[in-house]
């Protein structure tokens, strides 16, 4: 089974100016749509309300692994549902990695997360249930999709 | 198109997530993941469950396409549909999809200043 999700984006941006949107806690949430409590901070853990309209019941937990300015920035994390008391989902966690590289144009950014092989079938499930719980979270990608693509 | 094609796998996720959302269903295609058909009989070693309570779990099961049964003489037996399970894996297209759409705001949110 696929572990890993692999994406790369070039940004008309500085390096460092890409660097401050991931790793200030204030504008990662502003972009990603999380409002994180707590700056990131090697070995510590922040967590915060994911903003995102139709995920607003659940809630992002992460433990920074690396921060490597302008090269590596890593956390793990889950996602648990926003109810006091609650559980988290099994041991859904999975890693992210940004990596950083100045090109003539700006940055080029890998986003890599991995960790998903380890998943088994029952936390596959009670993650998708969550997921699906999420109203309209699809009419939401379809409606972003239309509106870039237009 | 896309979306009532998107609307309809989300409602059969659903239904199959449903199916899957119970431990002894979980253990159950655990032990049907041999390829080859099992008995009831088979299937109950060492669950501590009726055969009737048995049977509902399968008929859920079979209900949502994960199981088939066939009548082989005298007996019921079971098989494992794996292609049924295909969605699950497909929840790594879903993250994906979920990044490229992060990816679009955080690039909006460094080039347009």
């Amino acid at each position: 089974m696929q572990d890993k999700i692999e994406k790369t984006i070039d940004l008309e941006a500085p390096i460092d100016r890409v660097w401050r949107a991931l790793t200030d806690h204030h504008e990662f949430g502003a972009w990603f749509r999380v409002a994180l409590e707590k700056p990131f901070i090697v070995g510590e853990k922040t967590e915060g309300n994911i903003t995102y309209p139709g995920y607003e019941h659940m809630r992002l937990e992460a433990m920074v692994e690396t921060l490597d300015t302008n090269a590596l920035f890593a956390f793990r994390w889950r996602a648990i549902p926003n109810e006091k008391g609650e559980s988290p989902l099994g041991e859904l966690e999975t890693l992210v990695e940004f990596k950083l590289q100045s090109i003539e144009s700006g940055t080029r950014l890998w986003i890599i997360e991995s960790g998903f092989a380890s998943l088994s079938v029952e936390d596959a499930a009670r993650a998708e249930a969550l997921r699906l719980n999420a109203q309209g979270w699809q009419m939401q990608i379809e409606n972003i999709k239309a509106h870039v693509e237009s | 198109m896309l979306k009532a094609k998107q609307q309809s796998n989300s409602a059969n996720n659903a239904r199959l997530f449903a199916a899957l959302g119970d431990n002894t269903r979980l253990q159950l295609i655990d032990r049907l993941d041999s390829g080859k058909p099992n008995s009831i009989s088979t299937l109950n070693a060492g669950l501590k469950l009726s055969r009737q309570g048995l049977t509902k779990h399968l008929h859920v099961l079979e209900a949502a396409g994960i199981v088939k049964s066939q009548k082989v003489g005298r007996e019921l037996q079971f098989l494992l549909k794996p292609e049924a399970l295909i969605p699950l894996h497909s929840y790594l297209e879903l993250y994906s999809e979920q990044w490229d759409d992060a990816m679009t705001r955080l690039r909006t949110f460094v080039e347009d200043e």
